[in-house]
């Protein structure tokens, strides 16, 4: 199976790919469609600011591809700002759309309330709505964010973490289409855990 | 609930750890990837290296350790030290550090910051601060170069700038404690910590497991950075977290 990691210009691939490539997946790294279409599952990563996402998805065409992965059911997963860019929209420096496919809004941490941004390991509880992978030996993810997603569908909340009492989605899916709030490939035994059984999970519905 | 934070910090020169680590268990000690899967082995929550290259070289080199590093690991690390333009962060972050840490370029232009969070978002740049109490002022000065030269700038009111300007973490090192192991300097830190709002690496004093958990429960801050206990095996990684976790502390 091969992995597309997308390329809109945004934050830190070399990681992510490196992670997948140490799970024994071939990875294509690109901006190019053409390039990207030979993939099986898709990846979109992402670090920075979500204005300046959208717009580079927008400038590449990529958002397009985007829509159509998930219209054609294919695997995609987002990480971090990857994962808000699925919402519908975003209230970081304004007012922007995002793509829609997850139900709900990005939000900024309440300054007051809590140290912005949530940085560090903090621990995954699962809902009801999956089923937690067996070979997890502990639940801790790095996470490091300024913004999360609020007015989720709760059919679409997978994990979550709590911070100072606000409940952080961490996980969040809907049909083929996951979100990871945290970095997976940077969240040691339990990231690589998640990683590796996302991508066992779509290797078989792409062998299926 | 979000853990305290455990930080090693490996000075590196010319692509090797310098500051003579001692580990008979690693074939070559003085391999940056080496020792930082062990300390990643050991429960480090983060790693911090620190170039001290002084040639273009060196630094070039730093990038080759930075790559390899998050081609083997997946902890996050944050890689300071020569990091002046906007270029060298994006080189750093590109080769898979999740942080860059500023220290003097931020003082010489601190512009660099509010670029460099707009770019890249506050949460990869880090800001670190090199502080000594002055008798004279009646507060602490900012230094640079080891806490050779003294800056006419107050530390808490630069931790107060730095992160109106984009910071997303603040590495304080206290000259005045530094090397001394008798504890982190808890009223440095709690100065800081009362006047911002994002996570404090305190650093400089670490001499045991206790001296982490007071400076992660009655200064708040959100990590702790140590270099030499860890690197002479005067304490652990390990040890330090299974102390603090027994203390009742959040604890990954």
């Amino acid at each position: 199976m091969k992995v597309g990691i997308v390329d809109y210009g945004m934050g830190n691939l070399f990681s992510v790919e490196q992670a997948v490539k140490r799970l024994g997946y071939e990875v294509i790294v690109s901006s190019e469609i053409e390039q990207l279409k030979q993939a099986d599952a898709f990846i979109l990563p992402g670090v920075g600011a979500f204005a300046d996402a959208i717009g580079c998805l927008e400038k590449t065409g990529l958002n397009h591809f985007v829509y159509e992965i998930a219209e054609q059911q294919k695997p995609l997963l987002g990480i971090c700002l990857g994962m808000q860019l699925l919402f519908e929209d975003s209230e970081e420096n304004g007012f922007f759309k995002g793509l829609g496919i997850f139900k709900g809004t990005i939000r900024r941490f309440d300054d007051e309330k809590v140290r912005v941004p949530h940085m560090g390991w903090n621990n995954l509880t699962f809902t009801p709505n999956w089923q937690e992978p067996k070979e997890l030996v502990d639940y801790y993810v790095y996470f490091v964010h300024s913004y999360y997603g609020v007015d989720l569908a709760p059919e679409q909340l997978v994990a979550y973490a709590e911070y100072e009492g606000i409940r952080v989605p961490g996980i969040v899916q809907k049909g083929n289409v996951t979100g990871m709030q945290f970095h997976p490939e940077k969240s040691g035994t339990c990231g690589m855990t998640l990683l590796k059984n996302w991508l066992q999970q779509v290797e078989g519905e792409t062998q299926s | 609930m979000l853990t305290k934070r455990i930080i090693p910090c490996l000075d590196v020169k010319d692509g090797r750890v310098v500051k003579g680590v001692q580990f008979v268990s690693l074939r070559d000690a003085g391999d940056p990837v080496e020792l930082a899967t062990f300390y990643n082995e050991q429960g480090a929550d983060e790693l911090v290296f620190l170039d001290i290259s002084a040639t273009h070289e060196g630094r070039e080199t730093m990038e080759d350790v930075v790559r390899q590093t998050a081609a083997t690991l997946s902890i996050p690390f944050t890689v300071g030290g020569g990091i002046r333009t906007l270029e060298d962060m994006k080189r750093m972050l590109r080769a898979g550090a999740d942080k860059v840490s500023l220290n003097s370029a931020a003082l010489q232009n601190p512009e660099i910051i509010e670029e460099g969070a707009r770019y890249f978002g506050s949460q990869c740049i880090v800001v670190a601060i090199d502080a000594k109490w002055s008798e004279q002022d009646n507060t602490w000065m900012v230094f640079t170069h080891g806490g050779r030269n003294r800056l006419d700038v107050e530390a808490v009111a630069w931790a107060k700038q730095a992160v109106a300007l984009g910071a997303g973490e603040l590495l304080v090192t206290s000259m005045d404690s530094d090397g001394e192991k008798k504890g982190f300097d808890l009223e440095l830190m709690k100065a800081i910590r009362k006047e911002v709002n994002v996570p404090i690496i305190a650093s400089g004093g670490a001499g045991n497991a206790e001296h982490f958990y007071t400076v992660l429960e009655n200064a708040d801050a959100d990590a702790a950075l140590a270099a030499s206990i860890f690197h002479y095996k005067e304490t652990s990684v390990e040890e330090v977290k299974s102390y603090l976790k027994n203390k009742g502390v959040s604890i990954r």
